[in-house]
């Protein structure tokens, strides 16, 4: 399954950072995802005190750089940065849906790369820049990932799309002359049910060539 | 006979056909779309269920008092009080309403459950241990069996299989509710916005403290949804809690199943086992069909599959089925009911068959092409998907799929299905300031619906398509049929084009006196209102709508109508075939390649109706290699209810896809319904792809690499 590259473009991995996303702190044990339902959440918890200093459990201020502009907020710890964007700042473009770094439905862009929204901590995600759907277009006029996406007809019921096209903004930015098998290894992360990946594909070719010189970005 | 309603003739269409982009592609993929999920009002509380962690147990106390004390919490509904026997992993047992989604959580985990489990079964392949639950079939008879099997020069019997699989959808099921007084605003993922309201007032009517409350009080809104495939048609119990709690607590209230819930009970495609025995003359002529089958459907049991598929005059025949009740979360329609499974059970037996005589398959199935429905279509369409695939080049005897570890091979399928429209009515207004609003309670389940729409109204009104606001997702809207079945767009296209050239009757007959004629002698084209035959004497579309003056036209279109236009139809056939390549060192299978070869009437919109096919092929892939809710017999749970380990395809596990729409010879039978069809085919026609690369059948789908290694052993070919 392609799913394994998931990571090959460096999602959720912060080098040089030590983060206590799900899906750092999984990997760190060296154990897959599958062990999430076994683990008592319990020990999650515990080996997050340990590495953070104390907050919570009760609501702390959280300050969110997103699209150039700073929220603050007023969250329990525990919220997800996915969380934070939907629930409490009514930004909805990134999905929640299979709420455990599987399927990128919730991706962003975090310090430059594209981020599993579900499984990294609004705290964890301060001081940082993160770009969201949102700011793709802030104009309205739709960004050329977002055009070829439309033209290419890659997406049906849509619930992937924004993700999808979060992942392919972040794709074309480190890879602005993809080759068509990059493009099946760089999107690897993210899933569709309604199965447009043949528009996808081609959208991510057709966008990178829009964006070449960086003039869109 | 000709009416003024058909369908405008080929030539004659500016946008019907045309490749056109979804309407509402831009404000999906800039994440201003907002879906149920994606409601958020003011105040508004967030609800969790608490489900059963047992596939079978009773219930035998539940306490609640610690959650209703928890912070935040405003709400806590029992489900399922003490006494009540839960029939599966998931079955909804109490429900949560907090401030947050995550003092919900932590709501649900305070409510205390005690179970006294009872046994279960959750597994139904082996049909041997289902004791009890099973409930055999009468045996049907068809013709003469036993002589039909006498006149074959060859008779194959084999055993075959597809599982359960999930419906996955990504917007998981669920709803905002929100209450003015007695009225109750339903933000919902349906497929049946004008049907939920209906059935929640029923609930809540037969309720003492709602009993007030009627089916005109809900108004249902789906603006967007992310996914139903068949999954999504009722108001379901989170609906109705969610309902009640947003009118106990006068707030609104947002309950989505989380994606462990909607795996476990949310939706789940029924399997099919069977051994199936046929018989053929030496030019490949089918004389005897007959099997024994076993399905399970959840808890309820598995229908007999429509077995022989397709094939359906096969002269003798001979069938029995058992249903296996199993406990497992309960089955719902999934895209295409029945036939996926029918495909897998019959193409892959005749397959089977066709090799034991030798034959090419393609040769072998357009043989026996008189025993189905529509030979004629089938024939043009394998000999389109042949040259598509070069199945000439590609196909080879079994066991001849190359000399090194990874076998090639191709393998076909043929599907069917009806697509005929479902009733709509459709409001078409005309403003004086030349605006068009399309009006439909109907919903776009990311097919298409609203674009079609838009491209008939238009079409028909002769203005571009930005011209016409398509308003749907709103069951304040006229009614229009749920969106199941492959029923919507011939419903839908219907009512637009009834309702539009009534509209422009009105418009004509309103502009007529000012161009010096009759509104019998007025067309409309390109941005235009003229005299036929006369191009001088015109309007533009804008100071044509300014003769209305301070009226509005507004005239509502009826599917279905008496003689009333030929404007759609029933009954479509299909075929596939896939290209894998597969590794018998580690089992793995890859699709390298499918072609669809789709016949469906009318096209509106070429665009939508490609990606319906590319989409229901991927999702076939999905099921064809990777989707199995896999339980454990031992403690009757699911093993994987994530996306982690129920596996769908990604972006780098299909091939490339080929699609071919039967167009033009078939334009005149009217707008007949694609969602469906192209679903079918995929799983038989990939398991005949592997058995002509590895030269055995894998007699289960999904094709697992277990699976396909365990079949070359048993072959002797591993």
């Amino acid at each position: 399954m392609s799913k394994i590259d998931s990571d090959s473009h460096g999602k959720n991995k912060q080098p040089g950072k030590k983060g206590f996303s799900r899906r750092s702190f999984l990997g760190g044990l060296g154990i897959g995802g599958g062990a999430v339902a076994t683990l008592p959440t319990g020990l999650l918890v515990e080996s997050q005190a340990a590495a953070a200093p104390a907050m919570g459990p009760g609501p702390i201020p959280v300050a969110l750089r997103i699209n150039g502009k700073v929220h603050n907020l007023n969250i329990e710890p525990r919220v997800t940065l996915l969380d934070a964007l939907r629930n409490h700042l009514d930004m909805t473009g990134a999905k929640k849906v299979c709420d455990r770094a599987t399927c990128g439905a919730c991706t962003v862009i975090v310090a430059g790369r594209p981020v599993y929204s579900c499984s990294m901590l609004a705290v964890e995600a301060q001081g940082k820049d993160i770009q969201t759907i949102e700011g793709l277009a802030p104009s309205g006029k739709l960004h050329p990932v977002s055009a070829a996406f439309v033209e290419n007809d890659a997406q049906q019921c849509g619930f992937c799309t924004p993700g999808f096209v979060m992942a392919v903004k972040a794709f074309v930015d480190r890879h602005p002359n993809p080759t068509m098998d990059q493009v099946k290894k760089g999107l690897g992360g993210n899933l569709c049910r309604c199965g447009t990946y043949i528009g996808v594909r081609q959208a991510a070719l057709d966008a990178a060539r829009q964006m070449k010189g960086g003039k869109n970005a | 006979m000709p009416s003024k309603y058909d369908w405008p003739a080929e030539g004659k269409r500016s946008l019907i056909g045309k490749r056109i982009s979804r309407l509402d592609g831009p404000d999906k993929a800039s994440g201003r779309a907002r879906y149920a999920y994606d409601t958020n009002r003011p105040g508004g509380l967030v609800a969790k269920l608490l489900c059963s962690p047992h596939a079978h147990a009773k219930i035998t106390r539940i306490d609640t008092s610690e959650a209703e004390r928890a912070p935040g919490v405003r709400a806590v509904k029992v489900m399922a009080p003490a006494g009540t026997e839960v029939q599966w992993q998931g079955f909804e047992i109490a429900a949560v309403a907090a401030d947050t989604e995550e003092l919900a959580q932590d709501g649900v985990r305070k409510i205390k459950v005690e179970y006294e489990i009872l046994p279960h079964l959750v597994k139904e392949e082996d049909v041997s241990k289902a004791a009890n639950m099973i409930k055999p079939s009468a045996e049907e008879t068809k013709g003469n069996p036993d002589s039909g099997f006498s006149e074959a020069d060859a008779v194959h019997e084999g055993y075959y299989g597809i599982n359960t699989i999930t419906h996955c959808c990504l917007e998981s099921h669920g709803q905002v509710a929100e209450w003015n007084g007695d009225n109750c605003t339903l933000y919902a993922s349906t497929q049946a916005l004008g049907r939920i309201g209906g059935d929640l007032a029923k609930v809540l009517g037969a309720e003492p403290a709602t009993a007030n409350i009627k089916p005109a009080n809900i108004r249902v809104i789906t603006e967007y949804m992310g996914g139903g495939f068949g999954s999504k048609f009722s108001i379901d119990k989170w609906g109705i809690v969610c309902a009640q709690f947003s009118k106990q607590t006068g707030k609104p209230v947002k309950l989505m199943l989380d994606r462990d819930q909607e795996l476990l009970m949310a939706g789940m495609r029924p399997s099919d086992y069977a051994k199936i025995k046929l018989g053929a003359k030496k030019d490949g002529t089918i004389t005897a069909w007959q099997h024994e089958s076993w399905s399970t459907g959840g808890p309820g049991g598995g229908g007999a599959p429509p077995i022989p598929y397709v094939f359906t005059e096969i002269p003798n025949q001979r069938k029995r089925h058992i249903a296996v009740s199993t406990h497992t979360g309960p089955a719902r329609a999934w895209r295409a009911p029945n036939h996926p499974q029918a495909a897998a059970l019959t193409m892959c037996a005749m397959d089977d068959l066709a090799a034991k005589l030798n034959m090419n398959p393609l040769d072998f199935f357009i043989k026996n092409l008189p025993l189905t429905a529509r030979g004629d279509v089938y024939k043009a369409e394998l000999l389109k998907g042949a040259e598509l695939m070069d199945w000439k080049t590609k196909w080879h005897p079994r066991g001849q799929g190359g000399n090194g570890y990874l076998k090639r091979g191709v393998g076909l399928s043929l599907h069917t299905w009806g697509g005929r429209a479902h009733d709509s009515d459709c409001r078409i207004v005309i403003n004086s300031d030349g605006s068009v609003q399309a009006q439909l309670g109907s919903q776009d389940l990311g097919t298409g619906t609203r674009t079609v729409i838009g491209i008939v109204a238009a079409e028909t009104l002769g203005i571009p398509l930005s011209g016409v606001q398509v308003q749907i997702g709103d069951s304040n809207y006229p009614p229009s049929g749920a969106s199941g079945g492959s029923t919507t767009v011939g419903g839908v296209s219907s009512s637009t084009r009834r309702a539009s050239v009534k509209a422009l009757d009105k418009l004509f007959e309103a502009v007529a006196p000012s161009l010096g004629t009759t509104a019998d002698k007025l067309v409309a084209r390109d941005g235009r209102i003229h005299v036929e035959g006369d191009p001088s004497k015109s309007l533009t579309w804008k100071a044509a709508c300014a003769k209305l003056g301070t009226k509005s036209i507004s005239e509502i279109g009826r599917q279905p109508a008496r003689d009333e236009g030929n404007l759609n139809d029933n009954g479509v056939g299909g075929i596939q075939m896939a290209e894998v390549e597969v590794d018998t060192e580690t089992g793995i299978v890859s699709v390298k390649k499918m072609v669809a070869v789709q016949d469906c009437g009318l096209i509106i919109d070429v665009k939508t109706a490609e990606s319906q096919c590319y989409g229901a092929m991927i999702m076939g892939v999905c099921a064809a290699l990777y989707e199995e809710r896999i339980f454990d017999q031992q403690t009757g749970t699911m093993l994987n209810a994530d996306m982690e380990f129920y596996k769908l395809s990604g972006i780098a596990d299909v091939g490339d896809m080929v699609v071919h729409m039967m167009t033009g010879v078939y334009d005149g039978r009217g707008v007949i319904g694609l969602g469906e069809p192209p679903a079918i085919s995929p799983p038989a026609a990939i398991s005949n792809a592997v058995a002509n690369a590895i030269g055995v059948r894998v007699p289960t789908i999904p094709l697992t690499p277990d699976k396909v290694l365990a079949a070359l052993e048993k072959g002797g070919r591993a």
